[in-house]
């Protein structure tokens, strides 16, 4: 399969958190790295979410939630992508995610969490390590 | 991931997951997808395309999603192709317009796709007429392009659509004279948008003496697009548009020098890519003498090019 010369990433804000800064921050950070961002604003269910990320063929999904909801929404996302054929795709959360939630939102197939205080610097570079490109 | 054949076989059947996959490829732009166009072409039916245009946050994009929505409750299949501009610098873009596409997101028959200008300056990415081709081909019937008023996106965007719909603001368009020049020119339909706002009305008036100067009759309609007021007029202003220019020929017109166009642009890029290494071969061990001014660069462009040309016809023989 042809390969594009970019990465292209879905930044989405799943459920009814409003706090979209880090979201914001972060879909910056990867435009400067070089990246095509989608960003689809607040208040996202993860259908609309998986939607998009199929019509918009990207590569990555990265999810942001501060309000509580990642326990839901994230392994949601990850089962309606594979389910439809997106399960290529590599998945990351962020925001305020308790310590004692990330080894099940890994094992449910979100690729890594990142939580306040991460570098930009960190985020790109795994999204460069990981996203599989086509 | 699906394969090329199995690519054609789902686009065919209709698949919107193969349409996206398939628009990263003619994106992409190699020689796969070449023949995935050419896999995948027929004839018949065209898809009607409206391009929208007009300064950052004027509204194109929540216009772009109500026109959607009136074509969509009248049963047509609508794409939407939202541009943004790229970084010159490190080719990064984030492509906003989805936020505004909530209310509609979902529906079937609605395919959205958001592209970066990549590789044009300014304008429409080079991709976009074989990215139509393809929405053409998918079976859409109406394709709306949303573009950035900057850089050379208006005459990319006249080049590449059936009508154009330039969007502006009451206070920005309040001195027509100040309006980027050319823009008056390529509108179909006029829409002064966020009509909620003072000065709306003055800044229509404005625009229609303005346009009065012009060769063609263009209306002009005040919209709120995030409520939907005025919309359903810019549908049957583009309606009659549409009408009209089948009637008189210009709808063939603009086809046609659009596939001329578009047609020029891919094999002249065939071309040079060619011309390029062969002229690189040709300087080999001559390079000093341009360099030292001995040979100006313009006497050996063209010697080159005409030596170039010989040789293609030379080479097409041995081929026959
Ligand atoms: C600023 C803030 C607000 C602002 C938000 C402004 C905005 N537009 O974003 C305002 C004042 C509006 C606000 C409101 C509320 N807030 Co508040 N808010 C915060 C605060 C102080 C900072 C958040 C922030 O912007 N950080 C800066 C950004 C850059 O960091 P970040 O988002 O974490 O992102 C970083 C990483 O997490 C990561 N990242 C984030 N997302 C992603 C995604 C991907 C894919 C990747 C790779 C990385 C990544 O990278 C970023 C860079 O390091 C936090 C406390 C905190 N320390 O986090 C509370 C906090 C998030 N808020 C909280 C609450 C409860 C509320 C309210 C409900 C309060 C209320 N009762 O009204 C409301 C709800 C608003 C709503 N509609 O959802 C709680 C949430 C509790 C929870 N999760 O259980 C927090 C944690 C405070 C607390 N300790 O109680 N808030
Ligand atoms: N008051 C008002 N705001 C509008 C109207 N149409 C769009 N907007 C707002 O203008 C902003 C920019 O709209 P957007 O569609 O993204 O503009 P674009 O950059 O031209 O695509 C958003 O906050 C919209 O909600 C309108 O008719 N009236
Ligand atoms: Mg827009």
């Amino acid at each position: 399969m042809s390969g594009r010369s970019f990465i292209r990433v879905l930044v989405a804000k799943p459920g009814l958190d409003g706090h979209d800064r880090g979201a914001k921050i972060v879909a910056r950070a990867l435009r400067d790295a070089g990246m095509e961002v989608i960003y689809t604003g607040l208040r996202q269910t993860p259908e609309q979410i998986v939607e998009a990320a199929l019509q918009e063929d990207v590569d990555v999904v990265a999810l942001s939630c501060l309000s509580g909801a990642h326990n839901y929404s994230f392994p949601r996302v990850v089962e309606l992508l594979r389910q439809q054929g997106g399960a290529d795709i590599l998945v990351l959360g962020g925001g305020v995610i308790p310590e004692e939630d990330i080894p099940a939102l890994k094992q449910s197939g979100v690729k890594e969490i990142f939580t306040p205080g991460t570098t930009i610097q960190a985020i790109v570079e795994f999204i460069r390590a990981h996203a599989i490109q086509r | 991931m699906l394969y090329k054949d199995d690519l054609v076989q789902s686009f065919l059947r209709g698949d919107m997951r193969a349409l996206a996959r398939a628009v990263s490829m003619v994106e992409a732009g190699d020689i796969q997808a070449e023949q995935f166009l050419a896999a995948v072409a027929r004839e018949g039916k065209r898809a009607r395309l409206i391009g929208i245009t007009g300064p950052p946050g004027a509204g194109k994009s929540t216009l772009t999603a109500k026109l959607a929505e009136s074509l969509l409750d009248r049963g047509e299949r609508v794409a939407l192709l939202l541009t943004d501009p790229s970084s010159p610098f490190t080719g990064g873009a984030i492509l906003g317009d989805r936020i505004r596409m909530h209310a509609i997101a979902g529906r079937s028959g609605l395919y959205i796709r958001s592209l970066g200008s990549r590789g044009s300056l300014g304008g429409l990415s080079r991709a976009v007429p074989p990215i139509v081709q393809l929405l053409e081909n998918f079976g859409f019937d109406a394709i709306i392009l949303e573009t950035v008023g900057t850089g050379q996106a208006e005459t990319d965007v006249v080049e590449t659509v059936d009508s154009v719909v330039v969007v502006t603001v009451p206070g920005l368009g309040d001195d027509v004279q100040a309006m980027k020049a050319g823009i008056i020119e390529i509108a179909d339909v006029f829409v002064v948008n966020k009509a909620d706002r003072e000065g709306a009305e003055r800044t229509a008036r404005q625009l229609e003496e303005a346009l009065k100067l012009g060769p063609k009759a263009v209306p002009v309609l005040a919209t709120i697009a995030t409520t939907g007021v005025g919309i359903a007029a810019v549908v049957s202003s583009l309606d009659a548009h549409y009408q009209t220019m089948l009637a008189d020929g210009e709808l063939a017109k603009r086809r046609d020098r659009r596939l001329r166009k578009a047609l020029h642009a891919y094999a002249a890029s065939i071309v040079s890519v060619r011309l390029a290494e062969w002229v690189e071969e040709q300087l080999t061990g001559h390079w000093a003498d341009i360099d030292s001014g001995r040979i100006d660069i313009y006497t050996c462009g063209r010697r080159l090019a005409e030596k170039f040309q010989k040789r293609g016809v030379t080479s097409n023989v041995r081929e026959d």
